[in-house]
């Protein structure tokens, strides 16, 4: 196997054209994080608000144990019956999937800006309305940025879950790295598949490094401990909590 | 739902692939990370490589996954215990560092109490540490289970037996029925292991229902 898979990744007829590794790993990509920015949108001030006001703890906790038992397979055939014939051209294939991704997507964002807001230390925020801040500039200013590491713990598991499931929506006729596996499945092309499936593997351990790198530098040091030790240390370990990560998710 | 009534044994048959597809790596996941985990816990070096090194496992697309192992397992494409190795592994990448984080919350003026009475390393892990990490570790059998339930549906898109083929199925016809009965039986399932998981949780941890009824 491993022979077929060197080959037919070094055959320069795959790296080319709107069917080569580039342009598919771009679609990929683009596919992604399209997904993820309007999930985002939606979920990350909607986690906050519920995070801070207290709120609709009940619908996040259940929202985001439900999703994960939905099994995206199903969902994307749903919504590939149910949408296909009511759009035209590429949107009918493209809108389908796209919607499965940002169904998956939206319930970690959102657990994450919850609990991330849910955590921070109480004495932080007494200590904000203390100094005369309201309810939005404690939001602003103490609670998001302390709930910095759970949003990206959210967004991260999100990013992988939508990568990996943007592969199987090739099966409804999306483009991007999947393509290579059912492309390759329907002629019996196992070094194609094996290609497809080691590229699509590197992309998402590409994609969680990213996000981790990402993380490093978005969040505060006084929430790392980055740079210092002590006081600092122990304090990320209170607005933490207990809880350290959301949980990772992988529905597909 | 006259066709779920009419394919009722179709849909039996299915969700029993299904239950052992996704149940049995859970309990081989379990025997792996459990070893891990502790590992992962007894040697401070270990933690952080052993816990983002098996987290990354996670990272692989299961369709991915399910096509890679035949050619570095030899097995042939079909067979299903490419799907059974490919659940242990997401199943061992969740609980390595549920373990560990399970067994270093075990109090340790416990662990010393244990020792000051005599108990050997071996001994006072299956008699103490263990039985006290069950809610934690528990807590994550449930989201692998789960997670698992999901996953295995995929499988279908390979050709592998299990209600995933009832989603293909229904596509390739595009037809609603066999969707919305596959959808509903994985959760269905998804619900029953997490059932049993609680109630194998509650009859481990006798001293829990103590507690709640005391209070």
């Amino acid at each position: 196997m491993i022979p077929g898979v060197l080959e037919w990744l070094s055959d320069p007829a795959h790296w080319s054209g709107p069917d080569g590794v580039p342009a598919r790993t771009v679609e990929h990509l683009w596919y992604s994080a399209v997904s993820l920015l309007i999930a985002s949108v939606v979920a990350i001030p909607a986690g906050l608000l519920i995070g801070h006001t207290g709120r609709g703890r009940f619908l996040v906790v259940n929202l985001a144990g439900a999703a994960r038992a939905i099994p995206s397979l199903g969902l994307l055939f749903i919504m590939v019956l149910f949408l296909g014939p009511r759009l035209s051209g590429d949107a009918a294939f493209l809108w389908p999937s796209l919607v499965v991704l940002i169904v998956l997507a939206v319930p970690p964002i959102l657990s994450g800006a919850y609990a991330g807001v849910e955590g921070v230390d109480p004495a932080a925020r007494d200590a904000a309305r203390g100094m005369g801040m309201t309810g939005g500039e404690v939001l602003a200013k103490v609670e998001a940025p302390c709930a910095m590491p759970l949003i990206f713990s959210g967004l991260r598991s999100a990013a992988l879950q939508v990568v990996a499931t943007a592969t199987i929506a090739a099966i409804a006729g999306l483009g991007g790295l999947g393509r290579f596996l059912i492309d390759g499945q329907s002629v019996r092309d196992f070094p194609q598949m094996a290609s497809g499936a080691v590229l699509v593997a590197v992309l998402a351990l590409l994609v969680d490094l990213l996000f981790a790198v990402v993380q490093r530098y978005a969040v505060s040091p006084g929430l790392t401990g980055r740079g210092s030790r002590g006081a600092v240390r122990e304090m990320t370990v209170a607005v933490r909590g207990d809880s350290g990560e959301t949980e990772p998710q992988h529905t597909s | 739902m006259t066709w779920f009534l009419d394919h009722v044994d179709d849909v039996l048959s299915l969700a029993a692939q299904h239950i052992y597809l996704a149940g049995l790596p859970l309990l081989l996941g379990l025997l792996i990370a459990l070893p891990l985990g502790w590992l992962a816990r007894r040697y401070r070096g270990l933690y952080a490589p052993f816990t983002a090194g098996f987290g990354l496992l996670y990272t692989i697309p299961s369709l991915a996954l399910f096509i890679l192992l035949p050619g570095i397992l030899g097995t042939r494409i079909l067979d299903r215990n490419n799907v059974l190795v490919a659940m242990t592994i997401y199943t061992v990448a969740l609980l390595v560092r549920t373990v560990a984080d399970a067994l270093a919350a075990v109090p340790a003026d416990v662990n010393q109490s244990a020792t000051a009475m005599g108990y050997t390393r071996l001994r006072r892990f299956f008699a103490v540490e263990l039985p006290l990490a069950v809610p934690v570790i528990s807590a994550g059998m449930r989201v692998a289970a789960v997670s698992n339930v999901s996953i295995v549906s995929v499988a279908a898109i390979i050709g592998i037996p299990q209600l995933g083929l009832l989603f293909t199925d229904g596509f390739r016809r595009s037809f609603y029925d066999p969707i919305i009965v596959g959808i509903a039986a994985c959760i269905v399932l998804a619900l029953l292991f997490d059932l049993v998981i609680i109630g194998i949780t509650r009859v481990l941890t006798p001293w829990q229902r103590a507690a709640g009824s005391a209070a």
